[in-house]
């Protein structure tokens, strides 16, 4: 069991950091103190162009290494430590820091790029894993209760227009800080309540594309997924919901043709990258936020959305908590994504993206 | 003297001599004596398939294996020292058929499953779906979508593929290997199943071209029976190299077992001994291949999946590689264990490699060549319960072969005999007068009720290990762990030891 909770502004509007703390408080049950996180989108505006990477390092010698090298493969434009505060609960094993990063010019993709070096650090740097690696954004986690994380961290002088939390009570991995969620790779961050049963098959699947997976908890896989099945493989948000919680044949095969063509092939190609057991995730990548059940929806997932923003949580007291009268509220049905998308001129405004 | 493999027993209080054995055997162990108005017992006559014991009306009758067979010297074994006599005798190859029977030590018999508890509900399979579907063949690694913000439309061609709906098929046995009637059973068995059978190499006979489109037509190194039509009826076609019973050899069947309807659908003379060379006279090598799979895709309008099928041997990840490079859309990979009618014993029982190793090889191989995607694997050679195909598919395998299990289910005994032409139960054998003992519709019932047996019981697991669909097991190893095996083993398996 974990407690999953997600804020979304469609319109870029800053959320400050008590919301997301109060909607993890509320499902306070659903913990066990092993692991805790929140990932925040557009908190570094003034940094938005740089790489903003989250890494958390055992000691001077580890971030030594790191800072090595980065050096070597990046353009460091600025780092500070991540502002902590003393949490007598959680015991201070981590060096946090942030580094505002630039690629090199020269490289044929700066994201595979990115990913490498992310991937660099986690493999081969002893002490040291990269927390996020996303722009405009960044992932704080520990091992402890939400609210201890959140006070660890600072986490309520944020403010962010898209929110995920996460409150861990693991079952099949140590409980860690590389292990607690939001997990991250570039812009992409999940949050997880749930068990993936397809882990191997899903492992070897990304694994044959470059990706490894080696932070010790399944839910890696699921951003590794939606990083290539997005964008690397370029198909719509939809459909890659539909390839990792897919219809079942028997509903694809009473489908019209065009449909039962796209529904099958979508099957036969991306098996592979289905996801099996149950699961209940949010995930952000800055410019929307999905919520997503497994096919038999194992695991609870309510949704609700107001004139600007979008709830998503594991029980509807956490969306209750900080909206008294949302305009809708519905659990969504197994395999049905929520889906929330900024506004495209505060697409524009936020990420730089052109459309 | 040459010790027999077994004894006949007769209750004699039991036996009312109505002389149904002497009718029945097929080997002559039961004979009747006019003289002496009895019926003898020819014990090295008999090959143990039990026809007399299921058909003596007084249930008179015991088969054993022979005590004198003992192992009186450790090394000097007795199977070795019948086979040193018979050799003495014939100065010849000895001849078997099935898969091995020696004791190599069994890979899945070492494997053990998973299953949720607590953290991950079991899903119930008869409560809950349970998908078994498997797409047999090529698949893009990327599909190509128009996407206008509300409809999406499929840009990619897919394809071709065969659709099963268990992972459960049955594998290539030739008629003429096999009567028509066991054929037609196994046919008809696939078509009720939603999966296919294979042709093997003997062509596909006329009266089957109803179920042809669950017919995997072989083409195989003597070409027997291959037209335009054969290769267009069927749903795919299959290249065989090699078989795991005998790999690196041809094949030859008897021109006493070439009728005239065999003869007909194999389009040989009748009566002459149809000859498989060891290699296919135009494949020395994989470009070779690659030029017949092109042909045999020209042949058939890009609309037919081809495979080609190889024995596991020691070096199968690089040929699968090769095959998969050369454009076939699936690897059949036969084992060690791999069956078939006819076989040099030493074959059989020496050459290649456990089906295991080779599906978790390959599958590993083509994952690092980034081409996992494009071939399907078809593991074959040995599959004896649907644990097994459980296993092969978390291993790395889309689907299974299975080839004695099906002949079990239509009455074989595993007497080993088949390349005798005198099956008892009318399955490896094209005389009329045994023929008739195997009615295809009853065959095919039970074929069908073990493939629908061994497809509930992989949903039970599936259900158990909290998947519901097929697809989240192949290549699972995580759902897998190993007892008894070495650490060079469980790397090759890529498997975790259990309690690790």
């Amino acid at each position: 069991m974990c407690g999953i909770a997600g804020i979304f502004n469609r319109y870029g509007k800053p959320i400050q950091g008590t919301e997301i703390i109060k909607m993890l408080n509320a499902m306070y049950n659903r913990y066990d103190g092993r692991g805790a996180g929140f990932a925040a989108y557009g908190i570094y505006p003034e940094y938005k162009e740089y790489y903003a990477l989250h890494i958390y390092v055992e000691n001077e010698e580890s971030k030594e290494s790191v800072e090595e090298y980065l050096k070597g493969c990046v353009d460091i434009i600025k780092d500070d430590k991540i502002p902590t505060r003393n949490v007598k609960e959680i015991p201070k094993k981590y060096i946090t820091w942030k580094y505002f990063v630039k690629p090199p010019e020269n490289i044929k993709n700066e994201e595979d790029y990115m990913i490498d070096v992310v991937m660099y650090i986690n493999d081969y740097i002893d002490g040291a894993f990269v927390a996020s690696s996303g722009k405009n954004m960044g992932v704080f986690k520990a091992v402890g209760y939400p609210w201890h994380v959140a006070k660890l961290f600072k986490i309520e002088s944020y403010k962010a227009y898209c929110w995920l939390g996460h409150g861990r009570f693991p079952t099949n991995t140590p409980g860690w800080w590389g292990g607690a969620h939001p997990f991250n790779i570039l812009n992409w961050s999940v949050v997880h309540n749930g068990e993936i049963s397809s882990y191997g098959t899903n492992k070897r699947y990304v694994e044959m594309y470059g990706y490894k997976c080696r932070l010790l908890t399944d839910t890696e896989v699921v951003a590794y997924l939606f990083d290539l099945l997005y964008r690397k493989h370029k198909l719509p948000l939809e459909l890659v919901c539909k390839i990792l919680a897919p219809p079942f044949w028997k509903h694809i095969d009473k489908m019209p043709e065009n449909e039962r063509e796209l529904y099958s092939a979508l099957r036969v190609v991306y098996g592979a990258a289905m996801l099996n057991g149950p699961f209940a995730i949010i995930v952000s990548n800055g410019e929307f936020m999905v919520g997503l059940n497994d096919r038999i929806k194992l695991r609870p997932l309510v949704a609700a959305r107001d004139e600007e923003h979008t709830y998503i949580a594991s029980e509807e007291a956490a969306i209750k908590e900080i909206v008294s009268n949302p305009d809708y509220v519905y659990a969504p049905i197994a395999g049905e994504p929520v889906i929330a998308k900024l506004e495209k001129e505060v697409l524009v405004e936020l990420l730089g993206v052109k459309k | 003297m040459i010790v027999p493999e077994y004894k006949i027993l007769v209750d004699k209080e039991l036996c009312i001599n109505c002389r149904r054995c002497v009718f029945e055997c097929s080997f002559g162990a039961h004979v009747y004596d006019e003289k002496k108005k009895k019926i003898v017992r020819l014990h090295e006559k008999c090959v143990g398939c039990f026809r007399c014991v299921a058909t003596c009306p007084t249930k008179a009758i015991e088969i054993i294996r022979n005590p004198m067979l003992f192992d009186r010297h450790h090394t000097w074994k007795a199977r070795y020292i019948r086979d040193i006599k018979i050799q003495a005798n014939s100065g010849s190859v000895i001849l078997t058929a099935t898969g091995t029977d020696y004791d190599y030590p069994s890979i899945f018999d070492r494997l053990l499953i998973d299953a949720c508890q607590v953290t991950n509900p079991p899903i119930d399979p008869l409560r809950e779906p349970m998908e078994t579907r498997v797409y047999i063949g090529r698949k893009p690694d990327v599909i190509d979508v128009d996407f206008n913000g509300e409809k999406v439309k499929l840009k990619t061609k897919i394809g071709p593929y065969i659709v099963a709906e268990t992972p459960i098929m049955i594998a290539h046995m030739s008629y003429g290997a096999l009567s028509l009637e066991a054929h037609k059973a196994l046919a008809m068995a696939a078509k009720e199943c939603g999966t296919y059978m294979g042709t093997g190499e003997g062509g596909l006979h006329k009266s089957l071209y109803p179920y042809a489109d669950h017919i995997i037509v072989q083409v195989a190194s003597g070409r027997f029976g291959v037209t335009e039509e054969y290769l267009k009826v069927g749903a795919a076609i299959e290249i065989k190299i090699g078989q795991g019973a005998k790999p690196g050899i041809g094949g030859h069947l008897p021109g006493s077992k070439v009728t005239k309807e065999i003869s007909e659908t194999r389009m040989i003379p009748e009566g002459t001994d149809a000859l498989s060379p060891a290699p296919h006279h135009d494949i020395y090598s994989i470009e070779d291949l690659a030029r017949l799979i092109a042909a045999l895709k020209e042949a058939t309008r890009y609309k037919k999946p081809v495979f080609v099928k190889i024995a596991a041997v020691h070096n199968v990840a690089a040929i699968a590689v090769g095959i998969a490079n050369a454009g076939a859309d699936a690897i059949v990979i036969d084992g060690l264990r791999g069956g078939t009618g006819a076989t040099p014993q030493i074959m059989r029982d020496h050459v290649g490699i456990p089906i295991e190793f080779a599906i978790a090889s390959v599958d590993r191989r083509l994952r690092q060549e980034k081409i996992r995607n494009q071939v399907s694997i078809i593991a074959s050679g040995g599959i004896r319960c649907a644990a097994d195909v459980v296993k092969a598919i978390a291993l790395g395998a889309d689907a299974v072969y299975i080839g004695t299990a099906a002949l079990i289910a239509l009455g074989c005994t595993v007497c080993k005999r088949c390349y005798t032409g005198k099956c008892a139960w009318g399955i490896a054998t094209q005389d009329p007068r045994l023929r008739k003992r195997l009615n295809p519709e009853e065959g095919a019932r039970r074929v069908a009720n073990l493939i629908k047996a061994w497809t509930h019981e992989i949903k039970e697991v599936m259900g158990a290990l909290g998947i519901n669909s097929i697809e989240s097991l192949r290549g699972n190893r995580d759902r897998l762990r190993a007892v008894g095996l070495t650490d060079a083993e469980l790397r090759v398996l890529g498997v975790k030891v259990a309690g690790d």
